[in-house]
Formats: structure tokens, C-alpha cells, sequence
């Protein structure tokens, strides 16, 4: 079984949302900042106003390393890398793709959710893939 | 009031043997290297009033050698603790605080005995945010960056798999380095792939070993009679930023190398072209790249050809990570305390693989992937 989160309280309802099929991002009600991981207060003002405003679910792969040893449960070989959100902030996750030999940095992505029990994770798929 | 040059290492010492040490504890290897670092200074455990340590607790390095400690410093933040542990010595002593610091390193990365197991806790936000996406430990995760350095910068693979092959020549020089034999550029991309562009070779290497220092005011240096003459610590700057990859601020550069480093340059006075050698914490191939350039010895994007130019190679402008590093000297987890003994060694001319007229050593470590970094500006008696 592959792992999945154990939340903390100030992850929580982040986590909850994703397991929901929405992915949301953390924004500051006094500065308005948007901001990733999910925190109770605010990185850059400190306000303790967070609230959850759901993403676009669009992207761009910044970066990448494709796997070719995995843990249990993953099949090697697999794209891991990390994604720019339309809001800015930035998330770890598998891009699906048959072909993790012909990703490309700045490939445009969409957010997606593997079931894994009673939770789900965030994946992505290729933009063209989805369209 | 400076701090430059307020303290220096007088003692420095690595673990007997280093590699695969079957017979030692993680603890018992700080203790191991302890007594090799007070024996290289002339010095015992009693005149020891100050301990500081990452991975074993201060607490038991102390108790272990019968140190009544009136400092402890614990701070842990990877494999760049020990850089910090240099840093807040040098104000604790300068303060009055204490007047000898022990500073060890321990860790029994291949044998792992009387070591925690490792694992992210399952509530650190590694656990929540990059486990569960498969990454395969560090060597996933630390060179995620590495294709955009790529895209952004043109560097090829080959040049990639120069940093070890360039290692390896200074290894070749060092008895002590666990791989010796020379490679290619070709061996290295033959090697198996981990995480690709991340190739065997691109990685660092799992031992066995400690290493310690012993640090104590300037002034009272002068006073010892000591076997070899002091390092004395010009400058030393730290900083961090967030632990997991993808809350880092750029994915193609080290906001920590590049604060902590500033703030080490700027207090030892000492300008780039005054370096004589450097070590930069080598855990993945790229990280030397993204150092070169954050402590501003290159441009933006120039590290690779600089690189290829042999400008770090034996008989290069800028000798960088002469022990071999730790991709092929050694490697036990939280390698910086290996790169701070090469500095020290060059500088009193004592090293394997010594560069001619070493009289100002740069020494940057990391911990976690990028998380933290400290700089240490080291100098000679000359450069005071």
C-alpha cells in the first residue's frame, strides 16, 4: 500500500478538501498572499486569518527527476516532480505519463487525485493529455 | 566588537577508521574522534568545559568522556550542523561563555549501529507533503531542481557527471578516500540510473566514521603549546529555509548557501579572489554547482564550464574538495564535519592531497535538501 498523509490540525482541512476531489490554497485574509504548505498563519505578514480558496487545479512542471527505483507500490519508471500552481505556490507529485522520458520542464499540468483507501493524493496529469 | 578572528581550531581529528566500522556505536565514534581531536591539541577531556554535537545529544558525547560541560550546544539541522556549531562557539567563547569547545561527529551510516532508524516523522511536513509521491530518499528529492538548472542554463549531462570524475582525481591523492580509481565522464552516465538525470555516480557515498574539532579563543591558542599552528575562523554565516523541496524559494539555487555565505565572506573581510580553497558539501553532484554560484565564486549558470575548465581540478585556480568529498572520500550521513577537517588540513598544510600556500579556506556545508547551510571563512596566522 502506498502511504498516504497524516495530517496535522493546521493541515487538516487542506487534506480533508483534497480527499473531497478539491484541491485548495492557503491565502492569507490580511495581506493576501497565497502560500503552500498549508500553515495556520501567514509566512509573510504572520496573521493568523488563513483561509482555503480553491485552486485553478492548472499548472506548469518546473522540475523533475524520473524514478527509476521506488518505493512499494510504485512501478518504476515514474516522474516525480514539483509544480507551480496558477495561484504561485508549489507542490510535490507524480506527473502520469506512459513516457516520463519525453517530459519536458515547463510542460503545462492539471491537478488530479489517486485514490488510495479512504484517502486521496495529489497527482498530475499532462495538460494535452486531459484536453 | 569583531569576531574575526576571535577563535581558532586547534584541534582536529577524524575517527581512527573510516568506511565500514562494524565495531563502533554512533556514539562511540564522536568519542573515538574526541580523543583523536584533544590528542592532535595536546589536550584531555578535563580541559574541556564546552560540548557541542549533532545526530548524539551533547549530553551523552559529554557524560561519555567525563566532561563537566558549562555550554552545550545540540543544534541539529542536518549535515550543516557542525558549520553552526563553529559559529555559535566563536560567539559563546568570545562571550565568556566557556573557554574550550568539543565539537564531534559521529554517525554509523553503513553499519548503522546504535543509530535511530531513520524516517521522516509521520507528522514533518516530508512525511505529508513528499512521501506519500514515492520519492526514493534523498536522491529523489535534492536533485529535483537539476533538469531546470538545465533548461534555464544549457548544462549538459556530461558536465554533471564531471563533478565526480574531477573528485575522483583529488580522491586518487587521498589514502583515506574510500573510492580512488579514476573515472569518466562515460562512467559515470553508464552508471546505473537512480533518478534520472541522477546517475550512481552522481551520489554520495554511505560510511561509517566521525570526525571533531577542539575550538578555543585566539588569545589563549597563542598560549598553548600546540603540535600544529591554529586555524583561526575569519568569518561564519548561517541560514535555512524550508524543509520540504517544494517550499523552497528556487529551485536552481540555495537561498541558506547564499545568505550564510554572504554573511561569512563579509565578516571575514576576505574577497573571492583571495580564496585559495574551497569545500562544498557534496551529497549530490549538483549541489557543488549551485554552491560555486550561490557564495558568488561564479556567475549565474557558470558553474558547469567553470568547472570544465579545471579551475577546480588538481592545479586549478579554485581547489575545491580536495579530501575527494563525499562523493567518493566518505559520506555518513551529515557529512559536514569532513568538509571543515579538509579545511583545516589545507590550511595547516598537512593535507593528502595538499594545495600549495592554503592560507584561506572557504568551507560551506547543507543539510536536509537545501534546508540549511552554514559557511565558514578559515585562515592562517598570515590572515590575521
Amino acid at each position: 500500500m502506498k502511504p498516504v498523509p497524516t495530517p496535522t490540525p493546521d493541515t487538516r482541512d487542506w487534506f480533508d478538501r483534497i480527499d473531497a476531489g478539491e484541491l485548495t490554497v492557503p491565502r492569507c485574509a490580511a495581506c493576501g498572499s497565497f502560500f503552500l504548505y498549508p500553515r495556520s498563519s501567514c509566512p509573510r505578514c504572520g496573521a493568523r486569518s488563513v483561509e482555503l480558496v480553491p485552486a485553478a487545479g492548472t499548472g506548469v512542471l518546473l522540475s523533475f527527476v524520473v524514478n527509476h527505483r521506488g518505493p512499494a507500490g510504485f512501478e518504476a519508471p515514474y516522474a516525480l516532480g514539483v509544480v507551480a500552481l496558477a495561484e504561485g505556490p508549489r507542490l510535490t507529485g507524480v506527473v502520469r505519463t506512459d513516457r516520463p522520458d519525453r517530459l519536458e520542464v515547463d510542460a503545462p499540468v492539471r491537478v488530479a487525485f489517486e485514490e488510495r483507501g479512504e484517502r486521496r493524493v495529489v497527482c498530475f496529469d499532462l495538460e494535452e493529455a486531459t484536453a | 566588537m569583531s569576531l574575526r578572528g576571535a577563535i581558532a581550531i586547534v584541534g582536529a581529528a577524524e575517527s581512527t577508521d573510516l568506511g565500514k566500522i562494524p565495531d563502533k556505536s554512533a556514539l562511540e565514534l564522536h568519542v573515538d574522534a574526541a580523543l583523536n581531536a584533544l590528542a592532535d591539541c595536546g589536550l584531555t577531556p578535563a580541559d574541556v568545559d564546552g560540548v557541542a554535537s549533532a545526530g548524539e545529544m551533547p549530553v551523552d558525547v559529554a557524560d561519555y568522556l567525563g566532561i563537566v560541560p558549562e555550554y552545550l550546544d545540540g543544534t541539529n539541522v542536518g549535515g550543516s550542523s557542525y558549520m553552526l556549531h563553529v559559529r555559535h562557539a566563536m560567539a559563546a567563547i568570545s562571550a565568556g561563555l566557556c573557554e574550550t569547545v568539543l565539537v564531534t561527529h559521529g554517525e554509523s551510516g553503513r553499519s548503522r549501529i546504535g543509530m535511530t532508524p531513520w524516517a521522516p516523522a509521520p507528522q514533518s511536513f516530508m512525511a505529508q507533503l513528499e512521501v506519500p509521491h514515492g520519492p526514493v530518499g534523498a536522491p529523489s528529492l535534492f536533485p529535483i531542481g537539476v533538469r531546470r538548472y538545465m533548461a534555464e542554463y544549457g548544462m549538459t549531462r556530461e558536465q554533471l557527471a564531471l563533478v565526480p570524475v574531477v573528485q575522483r582525481r583529488w580522491a586518487a591523492m587521498n589514502p583515506r578516500a574510500k573510492l580512488r580509481d579514476p573515472i569518466t565522464v562515460e562512467d559515470v552516465l553508464a552508471s546505473p540510473v537512480i533518478a534520472d538525470p541522477v546517475h550512481l555516480l552522481h551520489c554520495c557515498l554511505v560510511t561509517d566514521g566521525g570526525g571533531a574539532l577542539v575550538l578555543t579563543s585566539a588569545e589563549r591558542a597563542r598560549s598553548l603549546d600546540l603540535p600544529h599552528p591554529p586555524v583561526y575562523v575569519l568569518g561564519a554565516g548561517e541560514s535555512s529555509e524550508s524543509s520540504v523541496v517544494s517550499g523552497l524559494e528556487s529551485l536552481t539555487s540555495s537561498r541558506a548557501i547564499r545568505v550564510g555565505g554572504e554573511r561569512a565572506l563579509a565578516q571575514s573581510g576576505v574577497a573571492h579572489a583571495d580564496v585559495d580553497h574551497l569545500m562544498i558539501y557534496d551529497a549530490f553532484a549538483h549541489v557543488p554547482i549551485y554552491g560555486l554560484e550561490d557564495l558568488g565564486f561564479v556567475g549565474r549558470g557558470e558553474a558547469p564550464a567553470f568547472i570544465e575548465d579545471g579551475n577546480t581540478a588538481p592545479g586549478g585556480s579554485l581547489p575545491m574538495n580536495t579530501n575527494g568529498g563525499g562523493l567518493s572520500y566518505t559520506h555518513t550521513g551529515m557529512y559536514g564535519m569532513f568538509a571543515i577537517q579538509e579545511s583545516v588540513r589545507q590550511v595547516r598544510g598537512t593535507a593528502p592531497a595538499q594545495v600549495d600556500g592554503v592560507d584561506v579556506s572557504v568551507c560551506t556545508g547543507v543539510g536536509g535538501m537545501f534546508m540549511s547551510s552554514g559557511t565558514l571563512v578559515l585562515g592562517s596566522a598570515a590572515t590575521l
